[in-house]
This record gives structure tokens, C-alpha cells and sequence, in this order.
């Protein structure tokens, strides 16, 4: 059973296009892995699935229900969260606050439940010594999990993460991949990533794009075969 | 303490200044005291807008103008009542609020400063305009026997003064608390990253539409205010001067506090008021501190306490 869905989702820009007619699936509950050489349109391709990039046709739709014409923060309400590729938090707000302007969408009209939430997300991610300091005067790999936390605090139903582990030291990555999968089974990830120990160590289901277009769908050893994907990653000429 | 306690603590403080003030002052300048609050529930309005939402408005001057001949026009022209007069100020100055903000909030940085400003102009061009009932550059005075309520004759420094504070607490601490609201933390998170908020689910548009309503509704109060307790309306309140004053005001006073306005404007009438008792180049003395102010405290008097002493600064 797929959470979310897309038809022919296409955006053009200019003359380019970025993405061409993908019908994807989203199985729900599991880690989902959109893998592709830089420029294969995957941001662009999240971008229109949570509504922060218009498509120029097609069809998203969320537990069968079509949401394409929702602005972004209807998509979010519905149970979408998103986070950036680069990174993008309150900077001159402390590290709570970042978390809190999350978590008040939801939980605001409770205090008590508020701050619960809050605290057990800082947690989560192994940041809840910084919940006092400002933002912005976090490591770059601090600032990231913070951005998974203001993810996470919302209970998402779906949980599109755009390149989480980029600029993370090896033992954070470890660390990540741990995180993502004890928050599969209740939400239903959809991960962007380069990092190949990630991917195959976290996805459930690959998708790989490549100039715009789907590629190959499978399992992770079903990908690590494909001799098409093989070639798009490695750049043969005749791929 | 907690947050809410501090912060209760501290505005309670200041009104509570401000009450002890007009037994100490003299009448020259509790008087001037009466003004400085009027121009603060101004200020405070500004920065809703400007300080806490982070849009910078170049025309805020009709919203105060909008309380002001709502005010005027409905008790010269009228005949209303006080109260209903000054409902009407309000409605009018959120009306217009309503109307620019849904057009000019297409826009954002320079170009809104410049639909802002352009609007404002609009405003002012429509009272000269409108010369016959607005007398233009000349304005009208709101008679003093129009200037009663309740049988307290507002002309009078003691009356002034005490409408002055009513008024300026009820803003101070009604604006205190929406900042602490999840609508006020909503508004600082547009101000500092728009687009996550967006992203986080919040329907950012209508945040900065509803920002605009209450700024030009706060504006409105104080034009309104103004003229009820001066006694005088004209087309100079409507000019990009007045639109100007309140940015000069907030940024002095310390932008997105909740006391940084009454400060800046309290800073800048008395910096006024004494550097023209020395000279008469006195703009020259008041200059020469502001560009100090902006060297060496650019977040304003109340924003490098914040940055500086007391974090936790509303």
C-alpha cells in the first residue's frame, strides 16, 4: 500500500526539463532511497511533491487523495514534513526555539505536552546539551541533526529528507542511519541521498533518477546489479 | 523567575513608572510625557510590523492618519459620540490596513518599502484632495467641548495624561502578550526564515496579512489618540515624515522589544527638546548622536541590552 503517489509529474524550466513524466510510489513505512548523479532532478522532484517548487503538470497524491493544487503549508499540515538540502534553521534563535516553532504547529495549545515533545526530539538527535545556545553558532553537523529535529518534533507521516547526512562525520552518519530507521514504521521516509553506505544501509526501496527520468526501482541488491544504473553513475557514454 | 514572570514584571514595572512620573514631573513634562505615549502606541504598532514580522513599511504615516480623520471627521462632521468616534478611527486604519497589506504583501523587501510608500502618498494626495472637508495643509481643530467623556474634560493636563497612560498600557501589555503567543513566535520565525516557516506548515501569507492589520490598527489607535487628546488634525501627520519617524523610533528604541518603542521615541523627543535649548542647529546635535547610536548600538538602546545583559528580553 502506497502512503503517496505521483503521475506523470513533470517541470520544465525554460526549455530544460527537469522532470519528465515520473510515476513514483512511496510504500508506506518504509525507508525509500532516491538516489542519481547530481542534476538527475531529485530536488526538483521533492520540490513538487511537498509543494515548495509548482510543477508544471501532473499529479501528487497523498493517501489517495489529490494534492496537487495545495500551497506548501497545507501539504505540511496534511503530514508531509521536509527538510532542506541546505540546511535552513532560525539561525539567531536558540536551538529549543528552532524546535518549538516546529513543534507549536501542533502541540501549541499544550504546554506541558509542548515542552515534552520539544525535549524528547533534542534527544532523539543528541543535541539536547545546546537546547539553551543559539542556532547559529552550532556546527554545521549540529545545525543538520537540529534540522532533523524540527522535522521529527511534527510526527510526521511522511518525512522527506534532502541529503541529511551531507557534511556529517562518519560517526554521525552512524549514527543517522540508526535514527532513520527507528522512525520507519510510523512514518514513511523518503531520503535523498549521495552517501551509498546510507542508501544501503538504511533504504528499504531504491529509486533511481537520472536526467529527469526514472531509471530503475528495487531493492538495494537489486540496484547495486543494475547494469544501467551501474552506467549512469559511472558515466559511460552510451548509457 | 520564569519567562512570563519577567516579562510581567518588567512592563508592569514600566506602567508603573509611568503612573509615579506624573506626581514627580512637573506639568511641562508630564505634558511632554502624554505626547511620548501617544507617539509610542504608535512606535508599538510600527513594529509589530517592521520589529517582529520583519517587513519594512515606508508607509505607515496613513494608518495614523486614518485613526486621526476617522477620529476628526466623525466628531466635527459626524456628530458621533467620542467612544464610537474613536471605534471609528480604528475601523478605519485596520480597513486600510486590510486593503494595502492584501496588495503591497505581493511584494517584498525594496519593492514593498516603495508599494508602501506609494500608498502612503496616495493617502496623502486623497486629503488635500478631499480639501473640503479635510481643510488640507490647514487642517481642523476638534473643538474642547467636543473633548469630553464621561463629563472628564480631556482638554486638561491631568485628564491627558491619565487617557494617555490608559491607552498606552492597554496596547503595551495587549501587544506584550500576542509576542508571547504562538501567533507572535509564528511571526518572528517569518521574520527570520520565511521560507522554513512555509515549510514547517505555517500559512505564512496570512501571518504577514494579519501582522499588517494589527500594525495599521495599533497606528490607528494613536492617530485617533492623538487627536483626541491634542485636539487637532491635519494633512502634516500624513506626510512620509510621520512615516519615517516610527522606523527612526523602533530602530533607536531597539527593534522586536516590547519597551524599545516607547524608549526611542522618549530618547528621541528629549534629545530633540534639549539640543534645541542649546543651539539651533539643534537636528545637527541630534544627528551627530544617531549616527553614534547606529556605530555603537546598531540593534537599538533595548536590542544591545538584549544582546549584552538581560537574553531573555521580550
Amino acid at each position: 500500500m502506497n502512503i503517496l503517489e505521483t503521475k506523470g509529474l513533470t517541470k520544465v524550466y525554460g526549455g530544460i526539463t527537469a522532470n519528465a513524466d515520473i510515476d513514483f510510489a512511496l510504500p508506506r513505512g518504509k525507508i525509500t532511497a532516491l538516489i542519481g548523479p547530481n542534476g538527475a532532478g531529485k530536488s526538483t522532484f521533492v520540490g513538487m511533491v511537498s509543494g515548495r517548487t509548482p510543477a508544471t503538470r501532473g499529479q501528487v497524491l497523498f493517501e489517495g487523495r489529490d494534492i496537487s493544487t495545495l500551497p506548501a503549508h497545507e501539504r505540511i499540515q496534511l503530514g508531509i514534513a521536509y527538510t532542506f538540502q541546505i540546511t535552513s534553521i532560525f539561525p539567531r534563535l536558540t536551538v529549543y526555539e528552532n524546535v518549538a516553532i516546529a513543534a507549536r504547529r501542533l502541540f501549541g495549545k499544550d504546554p506541558a505536552l509542548l515542552q515534552t515533545k520539544i525535549t524528547r526530539a533534542l534527544e532523539k538527535v543528541d543535541i539536547a546539551v545546546h537546547a539553551e545556545q543559539i542556532a547559529g553558532d552550532l556546527s554545521y553537523g549540529h545545525q543538520r541533526l537540529l534540522e532533523i529535529a524540527m522535522g521529527l518534533v511534527q510526527e510526521p507521516r511522511v518525512f522527506i529528507l534532502d541529503e541529511p547526512t551531507q557534511g556529517l562525520a562518519e560517526a554521525e552518519v552512524t549514527g543517522f542511519i540508526e535514527l532513520i530507521k527507528s522512525l520507519a514504521g510510523d512514518a514513511t521516509i523518503l531520503l535523498i541521498e549521495h552517501n551509498m553506505t546510507v542508501v544501503m544501509g538504511a533504504a528499504d526501496w531504491i529509486t533511481v533518477l537520472d536526467q529527469g527520468m526514472v531509471l530503475a526501482n528495487g531493492t538495494p541488491e537489486d540496484i547495486g546489479s543494475n547494469a544501467a544504473v551501474q552506467a549512469a553513475y559511472l558515466g559511460k557514454t552510451d548509457a | 523567575m520564569t519567562l512570563n514572570a519577567k516579562s510581567a514584571t518588567l512592563h508592569l514595572s514600566v506602567l508603573a513608572a509611568l503612573v509615579a512620573l506624573f506626581f514627580v514631573l512637573p506639568p511641562y513634562h508630564s505634558g511632554n510625557l502624554a505626547r511620548i505615549m501617544v507617539l509610542a502606541i504608535y512606535a508599538m504598532g510600527y513594529n509589530i510590523l517592521f520589529g517582529y514580522t520583519g517587513l519594512l513599511s515606508l508607509g505607515h504615516a496613513m494608518f495614523f492618519a486614518a485613526g486621526m480623520y476617522g477620529f476628526g471627521l466623525s466628531v466635527n462632521l459626524g456628530g458621533l459620540p467620542l467612544p464610537l468616534a474613536f471605534l471609528t478611527g480604528m475601523a478605519c486604519a485596520a480597513a486600510l490596513a486590510a486593503v494595502t497589506g492584501f496588495l503591497a504583501l505581493r511584494t517584498s523587501g525594496v519593492a514593498f518599502m516603495i508599494v508602501t510608500l506609494m500608498f502612503a502618498q496616495t493617502a496623502y494626495l486623497v486629503v488635500l484632495y478631499f480639501g473640503t472637508y479635510t481643510r488640507g495643509d490647514e487642517g481642523f481643530v476638534i473643538q474642547s467641548a467636543d473633548r469630553m467623556i464621561m463629563g472628564v474634560d480631556l482638554t486638561s493636563e491631568g485628564a491627558r495624561y491619565v487617557a494617555a497612560l490608559l491607552l498606552f498600557s492597554a496596547c503595551f501589555l495587549t501587544l506584550a502578550r500576542i509576542i508571547r503567543s504562538r501567533f507572535g513566535r509564528t511571526l518572528v520565525a517569518i521574520r527570520e526564515n520565511e521560507e522554513r516557516a512555509r515549510m514547517l506548515g505555517y500559512d505564512t501569507g496570512a501571518h504577514k496579512l494579519k501582522a499588517m492589520i494589527l500594525s495599521g490598527l495599533i497606528a490607528g489607535v494613536a492617530g485617533a489618540a492623538y487627536a483626541m487628546l491634542f485636539g487637532y488634525v491635519g494633512a502634516t501627520f500624513a506626510t512620509v515624515q510621520y512615516s519615517i519617524f516610527p522606523l527612526l523610533w523602533v530602530l533607536l528604541g531597539g527593534a522586536g522589544t516590547t519597551i524599545g518603542p516607547l524608549l526611542g521615541v522618549f530618547f528621541m523627543f528629549y534629545l530633540i527638546d534639549f539640543s534645541s535649548s542649546l543651539t539651533t542647529a539643534y537636528m545637527l546635535v541630534a544627528g551627530v548622536v544617531l549616527v553614534l547610536l547606529t556605530m555603537f548600538a546598531p540593534q537599538g538602546l533595548m536590542g544591545e541590552m538584549r544582546k549584552r545583559v538581560f537574553a531573555w528580553l521580550p
